[in-house]
């Protein structure tokens, strides 16, 4: 079977090549794994490098104050103490080892007076945290990963896609792709696989994610019966571009607020003011995202729909310097001047908090060979993420999940095998759409998922509309498995979004069932017709599998902190401690 | 709703020609939203490569009317009106199909640069302005335009020789890392090729992150690598101590 597909043996195949792949793929081989890493566009094109406002780790250097233990309370307290508290824990503790390891191996972060990694205040974060440069961190934290990680021999297979994991008894083995320049199949075995494949944006309208975030990992982790959790958690970003339409949810970064800028609704007010009296701007991004919604919704929208966020009032100099790519972005993009004029911004699908269940120290999920890490797994973010603690969550957890499955490979007797009805089964699925003689194409399918998704499972959400919208995507379940491509099998974007699409399928009927399952509002979860926080709901994980096609959802108890944390947050009001 | 005309290249190894679409014109759009427009609604396996969409990731590199762009960043509106838009791959890389091109060479040639080797034993503090150059290099979204448009690669072809102005950038990043200690210069004659850049910082003017592709990075190491390799004074001390610049 094997012999008739190009294949590649590795001790450990890693699905990502954004922070959290790299940085996998790194430890990996650092630890004496052959390491293979797959990625969907060229390297060094993941999302990693978009992130913009930096990354979160209690350095100390601005407010020597801060340490892991109120990092990891901000943490908790961001994410409504849903996290998994050792992941949070482990995060917290390592993610400044990680950022100080990233600049021996050649970033360059902005410096304070006295020389050392400077750090700027983040929503959430009680103390000025997030190391950064300029606002293109991620692209600094990507480009050293990747030139540090092609020195130590990883094996990088770009611009390929894998479809199916391949599984003998109940340990995954492999992995089936395709590459996307001929659309030739190709057979990875492996001892273990990590999937580091981001997010789920594309299932919405409005998104800051880019074409390859439709819940690979996600998918592919359900395929393989692992489970997911907490995929109700969706991050609106609160500021994204409104206008003009073709940049409609191009992120603009939190920095803007973490330098000071405000917001302001048409009335001229700070609306924040009623929503967060505290933190104001720097309120968590649930909140800020809501707080936006409404003010538009109630007819206090600026001319496109959002909420005017400014940084005029401090030196032109300062913005340009502290914040170059949104200067350009809005110069380029909307003819306006951010040292002059307000932009304006809402509220943009930019991460998922809800993903694989892993072991917090390894990264294992809970299928043997299996391991996730990254905007792939989930609980270490719990309701709601901070910003900043996406890049430092790539770091650590990408680190342990290399470390974690270059262990796992060690103790592997050797390869599995793979099974040629499996193979046959992912080829078939690819090549029908190409066989059918009619059919809908995937685009209009994508589109309307898109609104879907948007319209009712979204940043309110209420019971009607959830069940709406599981029916409307169960229907387009039925479409897509009917799909008709046209064209080649070479580099054919229409056929690539066939499968893709199958992927935001599943991963979107996980997330409206958790959501619809979940009778409370907490942190991105809110239910109009459940408006608060259910002290009770607040032990529990919502957990999805796969049962065929359909996807099934549980609840499962969180992991419970011990007391010596649980200490941390005696001063918090009631209904936080849960 | 006014009407853009796009002449799009289609066609792979094998040959191909410009295919008209047009597409509604809307307020602010830019090449990429055009391209997808057609992918979406009359061409589905349209051919192209694109990430971010916010110019910072340097993956829809191609050619519109001529020119090396970022699609994601060319406004329609900033191109003459009443004529086609002609949307071509880059012309210095082999074509694979319709607007995408292999730039595999470029990621063989980032895996020969001699890697960041840190100073042993040195504190880790330096100034802001110590790194302002440095960061200027590091902004580099490897769009591959200055590869592009660098007629050392796209007139004569001379990947065997040279590495391109990407690369140089990359290198130059290194050079002037304040707590690298490796010397580049004889990998930078010998194998980036830097003698066959002649200065014409075409590749400078296309650069979408602005960065001073020719005098910033270029330059100051063509001047390294003839202090090191031309200089008669270094050469003699050279011979007398046994030592190189940097070690």
């Amino acid at each position: 079977m094997s012999e008739r597909y190009e294949s590649h043996d590795v001790d450990v195949l890693v699905i990502g090549a954004g922070g959290a792949g790299l940085r996998a793929a790194i430890e990996a081989s650092a630890q004496g794994a052959r390491v293979g890493v797959v990625c969907k566009s060229l390297l060094g094109k993941a999302h990693t490098v978009m992130a913009e406002g930096g990354v979160a780790a209690a350095l100390a250097h601005v407010d020597p104050s801060d340490s892991w233990k109120v990092h990891f309370k901000d943490t908790m307290l961001g994410g409504k103490m849903l996290n998994n508290w050792r992941m949070a824990q482990l995060h917290a503790q390592e993610a400044p080892d990680r950022v100080r390891e990233l600049e021996r191996w050649g970033a360059v972060f902005d410096r304070t007076r006295d020389g050392r990694i400077l750090q700027r205040n983040f929503g959430g974060h009680s103390s000025p945290r997030l190391a950064h440069v300029g606002d293109r961190t991620g692209l600094e934290m990507i480009r050293t990963l990747q030139d540090f990680g092609v020195h130590q021999g990883l094996e990088v297979y770009m611009e390929c896609t894998v479809t199916k994991l391949l599984k003998q008894d109940s340990r995954v083995v492999g992995a089936f792709a395709y590459w996307r320049e001929t659309g030739r199949f190709v057979l990875f075995r492996a001892k273990s696989v990590v999937l580091a494949t981001g997010g789920i944006g594309k299932a919405y309208t409005i998104t800051s994610n880019s074409w390859e975030y439709t819940g690979d990992g996600h998918a592919l982790a359900l395929g393989a019966g692992a489970e997911l959790i907490d995929m109700e958690f969706v991050q609106f970003h609160p500021t994204g571009m409104v206008w003009p339409p073709g940049v409609q949810g191009l992120l603009v970064t939190e920095a803007v607020r973490g330098e000071g800028g405000l917001l302001r609704n048409a009335t001229g007010e700070r609306f924040m003011e009623r929503y967060d009296p505290k933190r104001m701007e720097l309120s968590t991004r649930d909140m800020v995202a809501r707080a936006i919604y409404t003010e538009v919704k109630e007819g206090r929208g600026s001319p496109h729909g959002g909420a005017f966020l400014d940084i005029s009032h401090k030196p032109p100099e300062m913005v340009k310097k502290k914040l170059p790519s949104m200067y350009h972005q809005f110069m380029e993009f909307a003819n306006i001047d951010i040292t002059k004029s307000p932009m304006e911004v809402g509220p943009t699908v930019h991460y998922i908090m809800g993903g694989v269940r892993v072991d917090a120290d390894t990264g294992a999920a809970t299928v043997p060979g299996l391991f996730a890490a990254g905007e792939a797994s989930g609980g270490m973010h719990g309701a709601n993420r901070l910003g900043g603690n996406s890049l430092s969550d790539l770091l650590v957890f990408g680190r342990r999940a290399g470390a974690g499955s270059a262990a796992y490979a060690a103790k592997a007797p050797g390869h599995g095998v793979v099974d040629p009805a499996q193979v046959a089964a992912a080829e078939r699925e690819l090549l029908e759409p190409f066989e059918r003689a009619s059919g809908p194409d995937p685009y209009s399918i994508h589109r309307r998922l898109q609104q879907s998704m948007h319209s009712l499972v979204g940043i309110f959400r209420t019971e009607q509309d959830l069940m709406k919208g599981i029916e409307e995507i169960v229907k387009l379940q039925a479409e897509a498995n009917a799909v008709r491509v046209e064209g080649s099998r070479a580099f054919n974007p229409g056929w690539h979004l066939a499968h893709d699409l199958r992927n935001m399928l599943t991963i979107s009927e996980a997330i409206a069932r958790c959501a619809l399952q979940r009778r409370e509002s907490r942190g991105a979860h809110a239910r109009l017709d459940y408006p608060n926080l259910n002290p009770e709901l607040g032990d529990v994980n919502s957990v999805a599998t796969l049962d065929g096609e359909a996807v099934r959802v549980s609840q499962s108890p969180l992991p419970r902190m011990p007391d010596e944390l649980r200490a941390l947050f005696a001063t918090e009001p009631a209904g936080v401690q849960s | 709703m006014p009407e853009a005309v796009l002449h799009v290249y289609r066609g792979d190894a094998s040959g191909g020609g410009l295919k008209e679409y047009r597409v509604p014109l809307e307020e602010g759009m830019v090449v990429l939203d055009a391209i997808h427009h057609i992918q979406g609604h009359q061409a589905p396996d349209l051919a192209v490569r694109w990430n971010c969409k916010a110019a910072k990731c340097g993956s829809c590199s191609a050619e519109v009317n001529g020119k090396p762009k970022l699609l994601c960043k060319t406004r329609m509106d900033a191109l003459p009106p009443g004529q086609p838009v002609v949307v071509q791959p880059l012309k210095a890389f082999p074509i694979v199909k319709d607007l995408v091109t292999d730039v595999q060479w470029n990621y063989e040639v980032n895996k020969r640069i001699p890697p960041f080797t840190p100073k042993p034993n040195a504190e880790w503090r330096w100034k802001q302005e110590d790194v302002d150059r440095v960061q200027e290099f590091r902004k580099c979204i490897e769009c591959f335009l200055c590869q592009d448009v660098c007629h050392v690669l796209r007139s004569h072809g001379r990947t065997d020789a040279f590495a391109g102005p990407r690369f140089l950038v990359r290198v130059a990043g290194l050079e002037m890392h304040p707590m690298d200690a490796l010397n580049r210069t004889k990998f930078l004659k010998e194998d980036a090729g830097i003698g066959l850049c002649n200065i014409t910082k075409c590749c400078t003017e296309v650069c979408p992150e602005d960065i001073t592709i020719t005098d910033n990075a270029i330059i100051p190491l063509k001047e390294r690598v003839v202090d090191d390799h031309y200089d008669p004074v270094r050469m003699l001390v050279r011979l007398v101590t046994g030592k190189k610049k940097g070690e």
